[in-house]
Order: C-alpha cells, then structure tokens, then sequence
C-alpha cells in the first residue's frame, strides 16, 4: 500500500496544532493531524479549560460563603467533589468533540496514534503495534509540553501529583503542598484553598508568579496569605519522603535552614518539559535546546519541510501563542509557495503576548514589568489605580485589585500593563490592543470607557500615569 | 448657501497641487481677498485668495496633502447665517461628482502657452485660455501616511519626516520599528561611524518634489520627442564688455551684466531672424511676433525659468532690472504663474560656474535655446596674429521640426554679430 500523501501533516493537535491545521485546510492545503490522545491536546483536556471549569466552581462557592454580604441566605453550605470534577471533565469532553467537529468541517484527516518523523515529509504512526507511514510536504511538530519532574520530585499520581492528577482528585486534600507559584501552582493552591485545605505554596524564587510586575505580585501574595495559603518564598523542597497516605516535604530555606511539613497531597509545579522524545527529532538532526526545539522566528527548524510551534519550542508557553504561531507558520508556507493572497504577515511580537492567571484575585498583563522596563533603559512613568476607586467593582463586591501601567517617559510609548483583581483576565485585551496598534498614552486617554464597568480603572491607570486620574 | 472652494489652477499647466498650508481654521471669518492657503505647485508656492466673503465651515483636505487634483473640494466656506450642517452637505456631495477637470487640464496644457501672440497688443503669448473652471471632482486624495501614533511621536521627537519612512506594518503602516530603523543620512553616519564599505552602497529616498517631477517629465519628453541639433560658436566679447563697463560707469542705480546683453542679443537676433522664432504645433508652426526670453535660474530643488517678455522692445536696463527681480523672486518661489509660463526662447547660463560649453536641452513647445559657455581670455588669431580676447562659447539647441541648419546657423550668427558690436542693437 503506498502512503498516504498530505500538503500538511500536523502532530499534535492543541491549541497550536489543531489552529495551524484549520488555518491550513482554509488555504487549501490537504491537511492531516496526527494525535495520540484527545483531540484538543493539554489546553482543552488537561489545562486551560478543564481549571478554569475547576475554579468557576471555587469562585461560586466563594461567593456562597459571601452570600450574606449581598443580603442573601446561603445555608447548609457545601460540595460535592466528585461533581466538580466531572462538570470539569464534561466541558472538557464537549470541547475535545468541538474540535473533532472543527476538523470534520474543514475536511482535515484526523489520524490516531504517535507520530514520528521518519524523514523530511515523511510520518510514521504507531498505534496499537501497527505503524503506517503517511507523507507531507510540510510537517508542523505541535507536540506540546508535559510538567516537569525532577529526581527528588516525581509524581505517582496517587500521594504526589502533577496538574493532571490534580484535575481529578482522588481525594479532597486536607493538607496540601505546591510545589511552584506559577499560574499552574497558584490556580490549584487557589482551588484547594477554596474548598477548605491547608495549603502551602513553596517559590524558589524571591516572590510568587515571579513573571508579574513585582507590585502586582505583592498585591497578590498578601491576598493569597489573608485567604489562609501559606507561602514559602526563597524556598525549595530537597526532599519528598512518601508515608502510608501522606507525604513528609523537607523545605529548604534560603541559608540552609530546612523543615519538614507533613501532607495529604502534593502537586508539582515546576514548569514544563518539550515532549521532544520519540518523535525522530535526534535521527533528523532538528537542534532541540533545553528540552525544547529551536526555531526561527517563523517556526522552521532548519530542516526543510520540518516545522515547530507551541510549547514544544521556545517560551512563552501559552496556549494563546501555540494558535498564533501555527498561523503564523501556516502563512509563511503558503506564502512562501506563491500564495498572493498573504499579505502583512510577519513574525509574532512576543512582547504583545497576554499572560493570566486565573487564581482568586486573577492576575493578568502584557508588555514589561516596571522593572524590566527600567532594566532595559526606559525612562518610566507608572500609573496605578485600585478596584476601591471603581463604582462597579464595589457594588460587584470585589473591591480588592489594583491596576498599574508603565510608559515611556519619552515617547508614550504603553510598555506594559498589569492588573490584579476580579475580571482582570478580560480586561487585560484592551491594553494588548492598545500595544498592538502602538498607542501613546494619548489614544488610550481619548478612548471613552464605557461607565460603569471595571474597565474605567483601565482608563484611569493611563491617567494617573501623567497626574490626570479622576477618581483617585 | 454655502461656497464650494475647490483646488484652483493656479498655472495653465498645473494638474496636481501640495496643499502646503492653511492659513485659516474653521470657524475664521474670511472676506473677498483674505489668503485662505499656501499652495504649492510644481514651480512655484502660491497664495490661495478668498473671492467671497464667509466663515471658514470646513476643512476638507488637510496640510500637507499632495497631488491635489485641480478642482477637488479643499474646503466649504459658510455664508452669514449658516450653520456648519450647510457645509457637510456640500462636503457630503463631492464625491458623487465626476471627475471632469483633469483631463482637461492636462491637454489644456501645452496649447495654452503656444498660443499666438496677437499682432498688434504686446500682451504676453501665454495665459490666453483661463485657467479651467474649477469643478468639484472626487479625485483621489493626496496621499495619507498611515503610521501609528508611537510611530508618528518617535519620528517627531526625532526631528523624522514620517513622509520619508517606509512602512513594514500591515497594509505598508509605518510603525515603530520602521522609524527605529530609519537612517535621516547614511552620509552623516560615514562620517560619524564608517559606515560598512561592503554590499551596496547605501542611500537615502529622497521624495520627489512637484518641481523636480515636472522637470523630469518635461525634459524625458523632451529629449524623446524632440529632434534636437547642436550649433556652436565662440564670441569675443571685448566690445560688449568695454560698453558695458561704459554703461556702467554712468551711473549707480543699474549694473548691466553680461547676461542681460546675451538676453537683448537673442531678442534682437530673433527678430532679425524670424524663422528661429517659433515653436512647432503637430500641423502647423507658431511663428513668433515677439521675442519672450525663458530665462533659466537655478533654485533649490530645481530650475525655472521667467520670461522677460517682449526683451526685443525693452532697453537693457529694464531687461537688467527685470532679470534681476524675476531671479530673486524665484528663489523666493514667489513667481506668479505667469510670470515662468510661456517664453518663446530659452537662455540657460553657466558661464557664472566656470562651464566653458554645455548642450542645453529643448523646453517644449519652444524650439530652441542657447546654452551660455564662461567668458575667458583665449589665444586668437587675428589677421594672420596670435592676440588675446575674451571669448564665450555658446551652444544653441535647436528643434529640428521647426527650425532647419540653415536657419540656426542664421541666427546663431546673428546672436555673434549683436553680441560682438553690440551698438548694433542699437539700431
């Protein structure tokens, strides 16, 4: 039997693969996606979707508990586990379908198994002992990403977890430590707090999500500690020594001073690793650096015909950028073979790249923090504006959060954006507009906000930067 | 009911117009006569007058704006008792109307400034034909600069014409980085940094002004359509020089130079010679009455060239003073269209740069002109004797449709004879 012949052949179809497959199928490429679990990848599955499906309920919960605060009665308040989690896995199974959908529509060959890059436009698939070869001439690898482990920190699923276990707990953890503060860690401590464990976090570095803006980190921090979650910064765990049902941590303080706290559970959340394994990268001579393949701005490994996007390559790894990128490739193939319709492509400005972090207050922003800003030799000018000056966010009862923007003196130049609050997630958006269409502080100040929402702080944040806020 | 102001045609030949400046805003009271706006065209900078009297109700085409067509709605002006409403009404109707003077313009051109002088009347050959109508027209606009607003402020607080940078966001957008990367003067950066000798060598885009593009598509036209010969001879100018350093003498209110002796010369030569003076139309051929002497001054950014009208019947001191202003009021770029229109020979003069000859090329519709070499001291013979003298060479172009050998030899040897024994102009 000969192969099977495709234009594009995907591996992997996350939010990078099944996008830059779409993107292909509307350019009139034949297109195939290689996947050997669900359709959707992590974002849909295991990610993205499925927590915030998990902390929606801790969100409604919360404001259970605050029921009174609105003049309502809440009694007999409580939750059903199991229920959580399958409302969780059932959003989960009704997107994977959507996509299934998605492919169906734009006639994209699905195939499953493991894919493995034999040679340049050429596919092996493995599944269930059987291997096919399929041939493309263009091979995009969107294989993803998995948590990292560590010797001394490895998940077994059942005392010690990473974020998938996590996803369907076992059981409900009265004690529980995390391992990391970034978005991964922070939204489970997040969750868990909320349904009443213990939590303690332990961050390596000085402060938790150590990417946000060091304010809105400290904001966030100080929210997290009045919520009850321990926080251990300038801390790292030596050792994880697995009881009968419990986990005893040794935590390491910075000067050598260490603890040992015994746990329930203990999630690991230490960032991630390229699935760069088994996939013929070695055979085929792609250059793969720290667990993650190298690309060129484009997303072209260097071999002809071989391409990379998404969390397999370089950071950040978001799923947001997986898509764009895979468009982003998509286009430069079909440019790059005489496509004339493609226009005003370039490579993504990864400045412009959104981050949330969907823990309780949410945190999200875009551009430089006001540190790397000055690092990077920017005369700054800062605004800030908190939730407490909002009419909308105190009658919503989430009067905690704050807003910060930092320009450039000079120029006006909108470097970066930084919220914490409630709803901050989709707020953040305006001010990537804002950066994508390089406004100066003048645009943003003309643009009318509409009253009320908590937008309006975004209005005022431009404004105190240059000593004009309103509210304030 | 409110005024239409459309892009007027501020020269027989104008097309397209910079508007370079307005010197009113909405809201400004206007009355017949106030300079609404500077407009540039492709030789000149002229004034916008208001004829009626109004308050300025809209602003249709902003600063700075290029190619402009001739009768595109620029503002509305309101009369008493109007409200702004009447003005975008006016303005709401430009673009359904068709665009009709452009065409014209254009073919309007060349015949304009060839028309005939009449016989009798000295008045000038040209700006017979009004300039056309004004009409409201949806041409395109002139061109916008989509840059963004950071964009826009870096190249400002650089002291950057954003016009100049090229832009590499979507649909050609000037955004930040395209300002970043633009180099104002690769030149200055050599000397500052040494610039790489390899590859390329590097370069700045300079735009084209409405000047230099009018020069280059008169002058290609020019030298593609019109068959042009050389005739050169040398002129010793001790005579003309020993009368001009009389003239001179005399007294302090006029400095006659050797330029304008060279401008009465070719006057006189054409009405000696008639047949030089003329310029070739298709079917037939205008043979001038008068002699109007294109006069070439070299400006910033180019060359124009006023006519001294009717040099034939004026005396050297006038030729002399109007030279002198019309050359000072080209570098100004104050010349009424007028006022560098027409001409029915040219003179371009480089004697003053050291050039000893130099072929000029053909300004049509005109026939012929006379390239002017540096006045030197130069070994001659003389009766069968090596003497000195002071000697000039000049070259004349001429259009072979119109004007044969014969007679360019003619009346390039009449030129010599008027130059040579000036007093013969006398006469």
């Amino acid at each position: 039997m000969t192969a099977q012949k495709f234009d594009m052949i995907v591996l992997g179809s996350g939010p990078g693969g099944y996008v830059a497959a779409i993107r292909a199928a509307q350019l009139g490429f034949k297109t195939a996606v290689v996947e050997r679990a669900e359709l959707g990848g992590i974002c849909l599955n295991w990610g993205c979707i499925p927590t915030k499906a998990l902390l929606r309920s801790a969100e409604v919960f919360h404001n259970m508990k605050h029921a009174a605060d609105y003049g309502l009665v809440a009694d007999q308040l409580g939750f059903d586990l199991d229920k959580v989690v399958k409302r969780s896995r059932g959003i989960a199974a009704q997107l994977s379908a959507g996509i299934k959908h998605l492919m169906k529509k734009n006639k994209i060959t699905v195939i499953e198994g493991s894919g493995k890059l034999v040679s340049p436009g050429k596919l092996s698939v493995e599944k269930d002992g059987k291997t096919t070869i399929v041939e493309a001439t263009d091979i995009v690898l969107a294989t993803g990403a998995r948590a990292k482990e560590l010797p001394h920190l490895k998940a077994d699923g059942e005392l010690i977890w990473t974020y998938r276990h996590a996803l369907v707990p076992n059981t409900m953890p009265k004690k529980l430590l995390v391992i990391g503060s970034g978005a991964i860690g922070i939204e489970f401590a997040s969750f868990y707090n909320e349904l009443g464990s213990e939590v303690t976090v332990v961050e390596m570095m000085d402060r938790v999500m150590p990417v946000e803006d060091e304010e809105i980190s400290a904001f966030a921090a100080k929210s997290f500690k009045s919520q009850g979650i321990t926080i251990k910064t300038e801390a790292s765990v030596t050792k994880l020594d697995k009881k009968k049902s419990t986990v005893v941590c040794t935590v390491e303080a910075k000067g050598g001073k260490s603890e040992q706290i015994e746990v329930d559970r203990v999630i690991i959340a230490i960032g991630i690793d390229g699935n760069v394994e088994n996939i013929g990268l070695e055979e085929n001579k792609i250059k793969v650096d720290r667990g993650h393949v190298v690309t060129d701005e484009w997303g072209h490994t260097g071999v002809k015909g071989v391409h990379a996007i998404g969390d397999l390559t370089g950071p950040p790894w978001l799923a947001h950028k997986a898509s764009h990128e895979g468009v982003i490739l998509v286009e430069k193939i079909a440019r790059d073979k005489g496509n004339k319709e493609i226009k005003d492509l370039h490579p993504m400005d990864k400045g412009n790249i959104p981050g949330c972090t969907y823990c309780r207050p949410q945190v999200a922003s875009v551009g430089m923090t006001e540190k790397a800003a000055i690092a990077a030799g920017h005369k700054v000018r800062v605004g800030r504006f908190p939730f407490i000056g909002n009419g909308k966010a105190i009658a919503m009862g989430e009067a905690e959060g704050m807003m910060k923007t930092v320009f450039d003196a000079k120029t006006g130049e909108l470097l970066g954006a930084h919220m914490v609050g409630a709803e901050v997630t989709e707020m953040i958006q305006g001010y990537t507009v804002a950066r994508t269409l390089e406004t100066t502080e003048t645009e943003l100040m003309h643009t009318v906000f509409p009253h009320p929402t908590m937008s309006e702080m975004m209005h005022e944040a431009v404004l105190d930067a240059f000593g004009k806020a309103l509210h304030f | 009911m409110a005024i239409a102001l459309t892009m007027p045609a501020l020269s027989p030949t104008m097309e397209t117009g910079t508007l370079a400046k307005w010197l009113v805003k909405v809201g400004d009271e206007v009355e017949s006569g106030t300079i609404l706006a500077e407009i540039e065209t492709d030789k000149a900078t002229m004034e916008f007058e208001s004829i009626d009297d109004g308050v300025v109700g809209k602003i249709l085409v902003d600063e700075g704006t290029e190619n402009v067509a001739v009768g595109e709605l620029i503002a509305v002006l309101l009369e008493e008792g109007e409200d702004a409403s009447a003005a975008d009404s006016i303005a709401a109707d430009a673009p359904a109307t068709k665009p009709a003077a452009k065409p014209e313009t254009s073919a309007e051109a060349p015949e304009t400034a060839s028309e005939p002088a009449p016989a009798a009347a000295p008045a000038p050959a040209t700006e017979k034909k009004a300039a056309p109508q004004p009409v409201v027209a949806a041409a395109p606009k002139g061109e916008r600069v989509f840059a963004s607003p950071l964009a826009r402020r870096i190249a400002e607080q650089s002291g950057y014409d954003i016009s100049q940078i090229s832009g590499s966001g979507p649909r050609g957008r000037i955004i930040k980085r395209d300002v970043e990367a633009y180099s104002p003067s690769s030149a200055a950066t050599a000397f500052a940094g040494g610039v790489s000798l390899e590859g390329d060598a590097p370069y700045d885009v300079v735009k084209l002004s409405n000047m230099r593009k009018t020069i280059a598509k008169r002058l290609t036209e020019s030298k593609q359509t019109v068959p042009h010969f050389y005739l050169s001879v040398d002129i010793e100018l001790d005579n003309l020089l020993a009368a001009r350093k009389q003239l001179n003498a005399m007294s302090d209110e006029y400095k006659i130079s050797v330029n304008d002796f060279v401008i009465k010369a070719c006057a006189a030569g054409l009405m000696k010679v008639p047949a030089a003076n003329v310029q070739f139309m298709g079917d037939v051929m205008h043979q001038f009455k008068r002699a109007d002497i294109s006069v070439a001054v070299a400006i910033d950014g180019g060359l124009i060239t006023p006519v001294v009208r009717g040099a034939d019947q004026k005396g050297l001191r006038q030729i002399s003073e109007e030279t002198k202003d019309l050359a000072k009021r080209a570098h100004e770029g104050k010349l009424a269209p007028e006022e560098y229109a027409g001409g029915t020979f040219s003179i371009s003069n480089m004697g003053m740069m050291g050039v000893k000859q130099f072929d000029a090329v053909i300004n049509p519709p005109q026939a012929a002109i006379l390239a002017v070499g540096a006045g030197e001291q130069r070994p001659v013979v003389k009766n069968g004797e090596l003497a000195v003298a002071t000697v000039m060479t000049v070259t004349l172009s001429c259009d072979h449709r119109a004007i044969d050998g014969a007679v360019g030899a003619e009346y390039l040897a009449a030129v010599k004879m008027f130059l040579e024994q000036p007093s013969a102009m006398l006469l």
